[in-house]
């Protein structure tokens, strides 16, 4: 065993506060420590080189490296040791940043102290250290995007211009998401259905795209490489490979109820499109509202009129099974609901509607025409008030989050006002302008001099006055209370996770964040992959992001996952579970407290033991932890390292015993 | 139906608020209950209650809470909205940390320990829970019809959050309260605007200014009386529409009333408060 163990600087970050040369000296007393050394960023190419110069040099067989997180830095040093030749598995990383030099930088000594301990606990675990080597799984090439928004579109056609097939699933009718319901888009204001329907035609058409609109994803089950899908197709009630999208149909139907897709401001019939572009264009009736049930069938209108009999009133949900090798989550983001914001009116008075109802007011798609008519009575807004952090950045809320898009879009409706009514009084009440981004700032700024009032403040109080709305709210600039009649308000709620966003985690096996957004498993270093093995993220299922970064953040997604795709087979962690035949008495323990339901008990020569499915065990320890003859171990983590560890950890606090100086001997 | 309420009244209900006591007692008796008048009772704490790191703080409302359990009631039931906010807010406080409820009992060693077990509630939702708006509906026997109400709530009924008996932006409890009694409740966005509480000592021309908005938005809205349950905001209500006078020579003034005594108005006999 010939030891090589490096202690970095991090320019001061370490080595301003924890005395590198003490523990280099103190170190390379040690048994087996054939080299120590310090350097100043051992994470940057020359340091990198030193580590792999110096195992080749002195033949190193094991390596430590004492510097920052290796949650940050941990697969840079593997990757370079193993480039070196040396197993990765037998190079161990000790954090004397986080746990020394910046928890104790009040103390140098005892930081320094710590670190010297905590390099000894990790010698003393890699004396038991194996090499190991990656675990290989077949890797079916297909993927499934869950999400058909501007994420999951960018995310299936990029996947699928690469050459692999992509399943799509929306909940919804028609692809699209919340950018469909969008007028003309920040910054650069073009139109955002002139470069959404593109691509949503370009995925219907694609031959590696399996489409499945009007569908949800049941049932997930298996790891990466491998993934058991269940789909459920909601029935539409008319048979799509015979609809043509005539509409003819829709002239009958005598139901009319909102539309979503307009924010409940215009209206549909019971069979539908949600909008003209829609993508599948095979209408839907809504049998929540259509006059037959699966029993009555009261109205056959649609049914009479239809010329090729794509009515089916008797369609049954269906299941579909698909197989996948990795998943991507694109499920986008709601607004909060206006009951949430009764300060501001919400919900109470007509007139006072969000951000989103706004857009489809000035579509010039929309329920109005593009005339901006408010919903009260009808008339043009002579003037208008938004209010910006409607929920956000609002800790009493429990919301305290910057929704990040909001800033962006209420100077895009400011202008977009203007030009509709130019004699238009328009205020903007905000916190800050957050306006980071590609010439973001420049259209805020432009938006500022045409004419738009902006008052830095938060607003008490919204109500009615005779035909007005009256928006109570202090200028904090000037330090005085304003009090605005107006006549229509629009809020900018805050930007939520979407409905259903927690089961879907819950069925991926993969963490939401305290709001429910889904997490990834670093913010900088790896943004698009979740701590489940070929899940990926896009877009706003994430956090709030406006459009630029959900495309961005898509293909980052779809390169993750091309790189998965462009091998045969997938390679898993060997820190995994295995079983001591010998010493297993089979008692299922184990078995039970697996959270991934990676153990089975198998029967063999008369023996019962337990079994590991190496392929599903993510190596999380609970087997190891409740196995009371010690026969199930964590490859890596074993109860030989651990204990080793912890032995070394103590014996500088505590004289080491007898009785565990015998069980050292083992 | 027989129900005896533990009830505390705090000082005010004895000083300047009389007739809201009365009142309310004497609706409580329409009603088939009784408000029992915890045989001890102090200071309800007041105001300093609301800065809740200080231990010594919650002492006065937690020993009230210890009377009317050695009492025997799991349940009080309060006038004042501000004597409501301290009791229920100190209650909530020492149910939530366990550990800063054993200091406060430690520290009060004399008494027996407070052990959570008290609910505070107001009583206009103990009204609308136990007695049910429905009963009180069946109880009018003078119908308010044709009286136009505007309901006016302060804050200490709705805020913070955790103990309001309603919702904090736009309450409602108030008017269907009124609506039962026959009379008619005006729209009245200033129902939670703050009358200018405290300021009311030293700076009664803020409070003027405050009060005279939220009146003439009753006003406005064609009330012809406005109702309240708390004392600091009935005097500044009130009292403060001398001041308003002197400020805005044109206004008219307008009756304050405690809607218990529109109550007692709907349910008794010949009965007059305004
Ligand atoms: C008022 C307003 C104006 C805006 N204006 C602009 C602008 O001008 N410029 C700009 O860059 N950005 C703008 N944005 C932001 C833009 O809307 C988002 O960046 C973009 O929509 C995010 O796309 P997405 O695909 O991540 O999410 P979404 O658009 O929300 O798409 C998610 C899709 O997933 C589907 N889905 C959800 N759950 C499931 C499930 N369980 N199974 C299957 N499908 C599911 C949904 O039905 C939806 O189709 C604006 C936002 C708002 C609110
Ligand atoms: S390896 Fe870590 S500690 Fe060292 S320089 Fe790089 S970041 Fe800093
Ligand atoms: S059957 Fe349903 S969808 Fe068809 S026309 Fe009648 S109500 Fe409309």
């Amino acid at each position: 065993m010939r030891i090589g163990v490096f202690v970095c600087h991090c320019g001061r970050n370490i080595a301003g506060i924890v005395d590198v040369k003490t523990v280099v000296d103190e170190i390379a007393k040690l048994k087996d420590v054939v080299f120590c050394t310090d350097y100043i960023y051992l994470c940057s190419e020359p340091g990198q080189k030193t580590i792999q110069e110096k195992i080749k040099e002195l033949n190193l067989t094991h390596i430590i490296v004492a510097a920052c997180s290796p949650s940050l830095h941990g697969i840079t040093f593997s990757r370079a040791v193993e480039a070196a030749g040396v197993n990765p598995y037998l190079f161990e990383m000790v954090n004397i940043r986080e746990q020394c030099s910046w928890v104790h930088s009040h103390n140098p000594e005892l930081a320094t102290k710590k670190a010297i301990s905590l390099i000894k606990a990790s010698l003393a675990k890699l004396r038991y250290s194996q090499p190991l080597t990656p675990i290989k799984v077949p890797l079916i090439q297909k993927v499934l995007v869950i999400g058909g928004g501007i994420a999951g579109i960018r995310v299936a056609l990029d996947i699928a211009q690469a050459g692999f097939e992509v399943c799509l699933v929306e909940k919804s009718p028609s692809l699209g998401g919340r950018m469909a319901q969008l007028s003309e888009t920040f910054p650069t204001l073009d139109c955002s259905s002139c470069i959404l329907t593109p691509l949503m035609v370009e995925v219907a058409r694609h031959k590696k795209i399996h489409l499945f609109t009007y569908a949800e994803v049941k049932k997930v089950e298996g790891i990466i490489g491998n993934f058991k899908v269940t789909i459920e197709k909601k029935p539409r009630y008319v048979i799509p490979e015979k609809c043509t999208g005539c509409g003819d149909c829709v002239d009958v139907c005598p139901v009319v109820v909102p539309n979503e897709f307009d924010q409940g401001l215009g209206a549909r019939k019971a069979i539908y499109v949600p909008f003209p572009q829609a993508v599948p264009l095979v209408y839907t009736i809504d049998f929540e509202n259509c006059l037959n049930t699966e029993k009555l069938i009261i109205c056959e209108q649609c049914f009479k009129i239809c010329g090729p009999k794509a009515i089916d009133f008797l369609m049954r949900p269906e299941e579909i099974q698909i197989e996948v090798g990795a998943i991507v989550v694109a499920t986008g983001y709601e607004l909060l609901p206006l009951e949430a914001l009764k300060e501001y009116g919400a919900g109470e008075y007509e007139d006072v509607i969000t951000s989103l109802d706004f857009e489809r007011l000035i579509s010039a798609s929309g329920p109005t025409g593009g005339i901006l008519r408010r919903p009260s009575d009808g008339r043009i807004p002579k003037s208008v008030v938004f209010i910006q952090c409607a929920g956000s950045r609002s800790p009493e809320q429990g919301r305290p989050y910057c929704s990040k898009i909001c800033c962006m879009y209420t100077a895009k409706h400011a202008l977009i006002y203007k030009h509709l009514v130019p004699d238009g009084e328009v205020y903007v009440f905000y916190i800050d302008i957050r306006a980071a981004g590609k010439r973001y700032e420049e259209f805020v700024q432009r938006v500022m001099g045409d004419g738009v009032l902006y008052l830095r403040g938060k607003v008490s109080k919204v109500f009615r006055h005779n035909e007005k709305m009256v928006v109570l709210g202090v200028d904090t600039l000037s330090g005085k209370t304003v009090e605005v009649e107006t006549d229509l308000v629009v809020l900018a709620p805050a930007i939520i996770p979407s409905k259903g966003a927690q089961e879907l985690a819950k069925m991926l096996k993969i963490p939401v964040d305290e709001f429910g957004f889904f997490s990834e498993i670093h913010p900088k270093l790896r943004p698009v992959e979740t701590t489940s093995p070929g899940i990926y993220l896009a877009g706003a299922a994430q956090s709030p992001k406006d459009i630029s970064e959900t495309v961005a953040q898509a293909s980052a997604a779809a390169s993750k996952v091309l790189s998965l795709l462009s091998q045969k087979e997938a390679t898993l962690e060997p820190i995994v579970a295995y079983v001591d035949k010998e010493i297993c008495k089979g008692c299922g323990l184990c078995r039970r407290v697996c959270p991934f339901k990676a153990i089975t008990i198998v029967r063999e020569d008369k023996k019962r033991y337990a079994k590991v499915e190496p392929a599903i065990c993510q190596g999380c320890g609970c087997c190891m932890a409740i196995c009371e003859e010690n026969a199930i171990n964590v490859a890596g983590f074993t109860y030989q390292q651990l204990s080793a560890q912890v032995r070394a950890l103590l014996e500088d606090k505590y004289e080491v015993s007898k009785k565990t100086a015998e069980f050292r001997k083992i | 139906m027989k129900m005896n309420i533990g009830y505390f009244p705090g000082c005010t209900l004895k000083a300047t608020a009389l007739n809201f006591e009365k009142s309310a007692l004497e609706v409580a008796k329409i009603l088939g209950f009784q408000l029992e008048e915890l045989s001890q009772w102090h200071c309800c704490g007041t105001v300093p209650s609301l800065s809740q790191d200080d231990l010594l703080k919650q002492i006065s409302p937690v020993r009230n809470l210890i009377y009317a359990q050695s009492l025997g009631y799991n349940k009080i039931v309060t006038l004042c909205s501000m004597c409501y906010n301290t009791l229920a807010q100190s209650n909530l406080f020492v149910k939530e940390n366990k550990e800063k409820l054993r200091k406060i009992n430690q520290f009060m060693s004399e008494m027996p320990d407070y052990d959570g077990g008290v609910e505070v509630k107001h009583f206009l939702s103990f009204l609308k829970e136990q007695i049910t708006l429905e009963k009180i509906r069946e109880s009018v026997k003078t119908s308010l019809s044709g009286i136009k109400i505007a309901c006016y709530y302060g804050c200490l009924l709705l805020r913070p959050k955790i103990i309001g008996i309603d919702d904090s932006e736009q309450p409602k409890i108030l008017e269907e309260l009124m609506q039962v009694l026959g009379a008619e409740p005006v729209y009245f966005p200033y129902k939670t605007e703050c009358c200018g509480a405290y300021h009311t000592v030293i700076k009664p021309d803020i409070v003027a200014r405050r009060v005279y908005r939220i009146l003439e938005n009753a006003k406005e809205n064609k009330a012809q009386i406005v109702i309240t349950s708390c004392p600091l905001c009935h005097f500044n209500l009130t009292k403060r529409q001398e001041e308003i006078k002197k400020i805005y020579p044109d206004f008219k003034g307008i009756p304050v009333v405690y809607f218990t005594e529109i109550m007692l108005q709907a349910l008794g006999e010949n009965f007059k408060c305004v």
